[in-house]
């Protein structure tokens, strides 16, 4: 153990790329491995909620589906379409997976436990989840066919107006916490009334847009007309096959896993305890580790894009833009405001 | 040569590779997916210039939401490639006259000595704890306040006129109303009983 300490420390001060490139390997892999198994309780818990058992052949329970699943998707053959971009249709699947894992490069799993911890982070997540939508739009384009290019269209149509509720949502939360630093975000909702100090309370209509908004981004069931099947067969990845494809499923899932965290982050505390100072439970719960505290509340949020999914019919499109535009938006706008003067007034328990 | 220098000299080069591929392609859409990547590594150049506000900024708007509405309508215009070239020599004498006055133009400018490294010394490197958005807020929010708030009255005037430009009702069309259909009751408003006469 020891030994391993000075490696690391020798690695830190002679090879820090190598130490860095380990950090990631330690992030991703896990996070692949939660990918997996997010499908693999998806469609568990749809079918419990279907009254049917979902996938229970492959090993005990069905448990290693999501491997099965990942080797047939890899010996598939690769199959491009005549007429299509190549170089375009083989990056696109690829320009959606790497923003949705670079943004965990500034997510705090514990105090102090963060690959990169800058100043700007709230921003940089904005940012990267903006660029997100080129793997949609090339796509789209790319496979030289016409639900592909609808369903790109829609999509991105659909992405670029929620942003904008997702993004005033964030600013309602940096003006909370007064900081665009993560890990500074998550210590501004300490303190004594533990999970009632955390900032769904007094951000409750953000916290609502935010999670929809973000299932909106994700292109998730009800706001999933971008491969509405029935309509346009499977959307922008309608020509995909094996690998190619799998990369984009990743992808949305990677960015379900990355919403649900960050909404447990901003909104419901990070890696702090929901017994934070309370005079029983707050001891008793003092031992477990603050990321297992953030994996809960993450499975919890994810939990919600399953259960709506199971639940809700689509929605129509020209619904989804008034919802975006002309509710959410305006929603935000007040309830900025009205953060605003909680701060400057120091409204007590949560910004004094 | 520092290890900046090198990353700079690195983004420069594919900076200046993905310009010339912006004017230099055939097809637009591969033009514009070029300007993505111009802008994506001028944004990281920014960022060596410690500005990470404006660097983040560039891609949140240019990369995330311009460039998106630039594809969109790219992709959707039937562009004859071979109209477009059509003028191609007939103008190219014109068009390297004014290359050639907008590269003297920028030769007078930078080559004339105001903007050399001594007369601008290289800005001290700043602290590990400075925050350049901070300090951006608090200078854009006290001292150039007033320049600040008429910009976005004049965005704010163009938002409401693009609007007014491309609204129009047309009789034709018809709409729905979200909020009355929310309102419908169940009996009343669904179905309407009519009583007729029993034919025979």
């Amino acid at each position: 153990m020891d030994l391993l300490m000075s490696l690391w420390e020798w690695l830190g001060e002679n090879l820090v790329v190598v130490q860095i490139l380990i950090k990631i390997v330690i992030i991703v892999a896990p996070l692949m491995l939660c990918v997996a198994y997010f499908t693999y309780a998806e469609r568990k818990i749809i079918g419990y909620m279907q009254v049917r058992i979902g996938p229970n052949r492959v090993g005990p329970k069905g448990w290693l589906q999501p491997i099965a699943d990942a080797v047939k998707l890899m010996f598939k053959e690769i199959i491009i379409p005549s007429g299509a971009n190549k170089t375009l249709f083989l990056i696109a699947p690829v320009l959606t997976l790497g923003p949705a894992l670079a943004a965990w490069a500034v997510f705090p799993f514990g105090d102090g436990l963060v690959l990169s911890n800058i100043n700007a982070g709230l921003l940089y997540l904005i940012a990267l989840t903006s660029v997100g939508v080129y793997g949609v739009i090339i796509s789209g384009w790319a496979s030289n066919s016409k639900y592909a290019f609808l369903g790109a269209m829609r999509s991105a149509a659909q992405i670029v107006s929620y942003e904008i509720a997702m993004g005033f949502a964030l600013v309602g939360v940096l003006v909370a916490a007064g900081s665009l630093n993560l890990g500074e975000i998550v210590r501004a909702q300490e303190g004594e009334g533990g999970l009632f100090n955390w900032f769904w309370l007094p951000l409750f209509p953000l916290f609502l847009i935010y999670f929809v908004s973000g299932v909106a981004e994700t292109n998730r069931a009800p706001f999933d007309v971008a491969e509405g099947e029935s309509e346009i067969v499977a959307g922008f990845h309608v020509e995909y096959s094996g690998m190619p494809f799998a990369v984009f499923f990743l992808g949305e899932y990677a960015n379900m896993i990355l919403i649900s965290a960050l909404t447990s982050l901003l909104f419901l505390g990070g890696w702090l305890s929901p017994f934070n100072g309370w005079p029983l439970l707050g001891p008793m719960f003092d031992w477990v580790p603050g990321i297992v505290w953030l994996f809960i509340k993450t499975a919890f949020v994810g939990f919600f894009f399953l259960w709506l999914r199971a639940t809700f019919p689509r929605y129509r499109y020209d619904q989804i833009m008034r919802l975006g535009w002309k509710v959410f938006i305006p929603i935000t706008i007040v309830w900025i405001m009205v953060v605003g003067l909680a701060v400057v007034f120091e409204m007590p328990w949560w910004f004094d | 040569m520092t290890f900046e220098l090198f990353v700079f000299y690195v983004f420069a080069a594919i900076l200046v590779f993905a310009a010339t591929m912006v004017i230099t392609r055939k097809n637009p859409v591969h033009s514009a997916l070029f300007l993505v990547l111009a802008f994506f590594t001028s944004a990281a150049i920014w960022l060596l210039a410690e500005a990470e506000f404006l660097a983040i900024v560039l891609v949140l708007v240019y990369v995330g939401a311009v460039m998106v509405l630039f594809l969109f309508v790219v992709m959707m215009l039937d562009i004859d490639i071979a109209t477009m070239r059509a003028g191609f020599v007939k103008n190219l004498p014109l068009a390297i006259l004014i290359a050639i006055a907008m590269v003297i133009e920028i030769f007078l400018v930078i080559g004339s000595g105001s903007f050399s490294l001594d007369q601008f010394a290289a800005p001290l490197p700043l602290p590990a704890d400075y925050n350049n958005t901070a300090s951006l807020g608090n200078i854009l929010y006290t001292e150039y306040m007033y320049p600040f708030e008429v910009a976005a009255v004049i965005l704010l005037v163009a938002i409401i006129a693009a609007i007014g430009l491309t609204m129009r009702k047309r009789p034709e069309s018809k709409y729905q109303d979200p909020s009355k259909q929310v309102r419908v009751k169940k009996g009343e408003d669904r179905i309407t009983v009519l009583k007729m006469d029993a034919e025979d």
